[in-house]
């Protein structure tokens, strides 16, 4: 039998359309030569739309439903009911990148206006719209110091805490080019800064740091590290998120010269880690930009219209010299957190960030007081996250916590990291009788 | 033809949708701790003053006000699901809606360092698209990490990379052919290679003697896309894997074009030892304005050992992932872009054997009726799933505006650049007889139309003809810029 439930053809219009192509067949319409054609089967056997769907949440329901005490760069929060809605209208959804801008103005002021939210939040002058996540954008910011620096040095500087995974990713896009990846060390959760400071020399390009810190801390000497970056002409990279940029100190303030970090910390569900990177760095870099830019004109009739920019830059154009091999990336996850920042406005986002300070305080000092727990282990102010000290083997304690319903970090031998949102701040108490019981 | 005219929601005064910011914004201060901080200022901040921000500003507005934005916006733009969207290299197919409902599984929304033996279905379901993809492809083992196709391809050219250097070849050349995506030359150039590219033949296809005269031991890797950019089958791919594997270099599969094949021919047997599969084109996952996508990629046996990890794999208590002995590390922060993934999945699921066999059977005739109802050149054939069609003396751009007026979008135009105005036109499998009559007679129409007519088109757009010289000459990014006018 016949094939795909999405193609519109009746037998007698596909033998019409035949005839009018000259073929017999379909097979016929196949330019193939016999040595490479495949005629046996994959073994997939096609189901209906309720089998799938199923068959999909049976699969998914094996996952252990455990309330998550999680973030290390990836987080959950409450996404409004509106955001859902207005961005699964399928004229967002179905939509290619703007090549035609004059059929496409509804997305493209969608992504001028996520821009234009990045640009207040950090300061910086130019933000693109959109990148995969925040462990790539920090891979091309290395490459944007490597070519704005190309004439000294070669290392990009990093915390010692870096998470794999961005580690990882940095140290292959830069696998092609002459930068070499450092660590500095870090204290107490934040950046070392005196050990910094020896390390920084003419051969930096980039010193990375981040607000907040992997381990949850709010970075006390941002200002110092951008001079020490700005004194040996490297240029300045902080890493954060959307949230933390509403209360924080402002990245342009502490003199970064590249934002990067995880933009899907708002307006997307936890999806096993799918992101949207935030890339803003200073008008002076705008042509080393990657990735797409919208930017604002005039159409024929003299209005205000918007369109895809400063295209020069990008692998369609000028191939193996472009500024990245980035093209397609996240554009409807940038709609959604645009949504979600709208939804929330200045008051609720501030809001919010505050809250995820508060939060964590109280839940560290809840737990602290459980005797033979410590929290929270670095003695600074936090963002939505901790690391706790227990005098148990941390793995056994986040198994014993998972078989009482609650998934936590293992950071260290006996050091675990919890995190705390909105959308868990529910479960604390729960949490905290959980600790006391095999914590200590 | 469709008498177009699309949503102009317009203030009267220059603006059309005004921008969030304004309509209302508000600055809110911040600072002033109490409880833990300093004392000066109101005792709402959890902070001290050094470790935030002044204030912050940003448009305020109710929910109702916010929907009506969304809204409008969403009214003046257009998706596969407003009309044809015939963009070669691009596959834009209708995305059928159930796969949204399943990626909103909430048991699918898990952290990613939750611990392998809590999220067994998470990975039970990776494990099964892996195996679906390789099979389709005829690739032994499929990483799911890269999360779009050009990220898939600087994984493959990674792999081949570490392959080269764990058996001590030194090789610094990548060959890809002139009318490949950009896309390819630039990841080639991110992993450290030489670009050598390849001009095409007379016939369309790879030219044999440039390739022979190209291809040595710095050959790392030839990228090839089949069909190619004008939807060709590259008929002499034995030949082609032939002397790049005799010369020590592997053969790398660009999937933009695996719509054409699908139970067709597989990269496998063709010879290639790495493809990337665009999953969004080929699977029907939506492009969402741009993304995101996915771009798993496959490998053969002895490939399998580089791939990015972590991988996912069957043991016998369940499903888990492991770290391949000599991987590359990693492509994305986590495990890529999961919803697209599953999207992916259930719509393999959906069509089946004979289904995905169909879906190319359509979309080739689609292409091949479409191409035969148009007054255009078409240079070269036979071709599959698309065609480059050329306006010949009229510009590509300027009739592919016109084609905006008559509500449909217009094809990718001037490219690839071996055809002169070229429209790359790729209808797919999805669209019915009556529409691509209906396309057919927009290409037709616009294609006969005067200069001054095209070159003011379009006009049943939202926006008329856009002014992208001083978009790039004088860069408004921001509102903020726009404010400081």
């Amino acid at each position: 039998m016949s094939g795909t439930p999405f193609a519109p053809h009746t037998p007698a219009e596909t033998r019409a359309m035949l005839d009018e192509v000259g073929a017999e067949s379909e097979a016929d319409l196949f330019d193939i030569p016999d040595g490479v054609g495949f005629d046996g089967v994959f073994d997939i056997a096609p189901r209906t739309e309720r089998e799938i769907r199923h068959e999909v949440a049976e699969m998914l329901s094996r996952n252990d439903d455990l309330v998550e005490f999680m973030g290390r760069g990836h987080y959950d929060h409450y996404v409004p009911s509106p955001v859902d809605h207005l961005a699964d209208r399928s004229e967002f959804l179905t939509s290619y990148t703007q090549y035609q801008p004059e059929i496409t103005q509804g997305f493209l002021q969608v992504l001028f206006e996520y821009q234009s939210m990045l640009v207040e939040l950090t300061g910086l002058g130019v933000a693109n719209c959109s990148m995969y996540d925040s462990a790539t954008a920090l891979a091309e910011a290395a490459r944007l110091a490597d070519r704005v620096r190309s004439a000294s040095g070669s290392t990009v500087l990093v915390p010692d805490s870096l998470r794999d995974g961005k580690r990882a990713v940095l140290d292959n896009y830069v696998t092609g080019s002459d930068l070499t990846v450092a660590e500095y060390p870090t204290s107490e959760g934040t950046a070392d800064v005196d050990a910094l400071a020896d390390l920084a020399d003419a051969e930096t390009v980039l010193v990375y740091a981040e607000n907040p810190t992997v381990r949850g801390c709010i970075e006390e000497r941002l200002t110092d590290i951008g001079a020490l970056a700005d004194e040996n002409e490297a240029l300045f990279c902080l890493g954060t998120d959307l949230l933390a940029l509403s209360l924080l100190q402002e990245p342009a303030s502490v003199g970064a010269d590249v934002v990067v970090g995880s933009a899907g910390a708002l307006g997307m569900p936890t999806s096993y880690g799918m992101g949207l990177g935030i890339f803003a760095t200073r008008e002076d870099y705008l042509r080393q930009v990657p990735g797409r830019l919208v930017g604002a004109s005039e159409d024929g009739r003299g209005n205000r219209a918007y369109t895809l920019t400063l295209q020069t830059r990008e692998q369609h154009i000028r191939k193996e010299r472009a500024t990245s091999n980035i093209c397609t990336n996240q554009a409807w996850v940038a709609l959604r957190t645009a949504m979600h920042v709208a939804h929330l406005g200045p008051d609720g986002m501030v809001d919010l960030a505050e809250d995820c300070v508060r939060y964590a305080r109280d839940l560290a000092h809840r737990i602290d007081e459980v005797g033979g727990l410590q929290a929270p282990v670095d003695d600074r102010h936090h963002f939505r996250e901790f690391v706790v000290s227990t005098d148990q083997p941390a793995p056994a304690v986040a198994g014993d916590l998972a078989e009482e319903g609650y998934a936590v970090h293992v950071v260290g031998e006996h050091e675990i990291q919890l995190c705390v949102t909105e959308t868990n701040v529910g479960a604390v108490d729960g949490l905290v009788a959980a600790l006391a019981e095999v914590g200590p | 033809m469709t008498d177009y005219d699309q949503a102009r929601w317009q203030t009267g005064d220059g603006r059309y949708e005004p921008l969030l910011s304004e309509k209302d914004t508000t600055r809110v201060e911040i600072g002033g701790a109490g409880d833990g901080g300093d004392e000066s200022g109101d005792d709402d901040s959890p902070l001290p003053d050094e470790l935030t921000r002044d204030s912050l500003e940003l448009p305020a507005l109710s929910e109702p006000e916010l929907a009506r934005h969304y809204t409008r916006l969403s009214q003046m733009n257009y998706g596969v699901e407003s009309g044809p969207y015939p963009l070669g290299s691009c596959t834009m197919k209708y995305n059928p809606s159930f796969t949204e409902d399943v990626a909103a599984d909430p048991n699918g929304a898990v952290h990613p360092d939750r611990d392998d033996a809590t999220v067994e279905g998470s990975l039970e379901l990776q494990y099964r698209l892996q195996d679906y993809l390789g099979r389709i492809g005829g690739m032994d083992a499929v990483t799911l990490q890269p999360p779009a196709g050009a990220a898939g391809e600087l994984t493959g050219i990674l792999i081949a990379k570490a392959y080269h250097e764990a058996h001590g070849n030194d090789r610094s050349e990548v060959i890809i052919p002139a009318s490949a995506h950009g896309t390819n030359f630039a990841s080639a150039a991110m992993a450290g290679y030489d670009v050598v590219e390849l001009p095409s033949g007379d016939d369309g296809r790879v030219d044999l003697d440039a390739l022979d005269a190209a291809v040595g031991e710095d050959t790392a890797a030839l990228m090839l896309t089949n069909p190619n950019t004008v939807g060709l089958f590259e008929r002499d791919i034995e030949t082609i894997a032939e002397m790049v594997h005799d010369a020590g270099g592997l053969l790398y599969y660009d999937g933009a074009n695996l719509n054409a094949l699908l139970g067709r021919a597989r990269p496998g047997d063709m010879g290639f030892d790495i493809m990337h599969y665009n999953v969004h084109k080929t699977f029907a996952t939506p492009h969402g304005g741009g993304g995101p996508g996915a771009g798993p990629v496959g490998v053969v046996a002895e490939l399998a050992d580089y791939l990015p990890r972590p991988h996912v794999r069957e043991s016998d208590a369940g499903y888990e992932l492991y770290d391949p002995e000599s991987s590359i590390g990693k492509l994305h922060g986590f495990h890529g872009n999961w919803l697209v993934l599953v999207k992916a999945y259930a719509y393999i699921a959906r069509l089946g054997d004979a289904g995905l066999r169909d879906a190319s059977a359509k979309a080739v005739l689609n292409a091949n009726y479409l191409g035969s109802q148009l007054d255009y050149d078409i240079p070269y054939g036979p071709f599959h799933h698309e065609f480059a069609a050329s306006t010949g003396e009229q510009d590509a751009a300027d009739v592919a505006k016109r084609m905006l007026d008559y509500g449909v979008h217009p094809p990718t135009t001037k490219w690839p650049e071996m055809v002169p105005e070229a429209m790359l036109t790729e209808p797919t499998e999805v669209e019915s007889r009556e529409t691509l009559d209906d396309l057919a007679r927009a290409f037709n129409a616009a294609a006969g139309e005067d200069d001054a007519t095209l070159a003011d088109a379009p006009h049943a757009t939202t926006a008329r003809r856009i002014d992208q010289v001083s978009a790039a000459r004088t860069p408004r990014l921001s509102w903020r810029a726009l404010d400081d006018e």
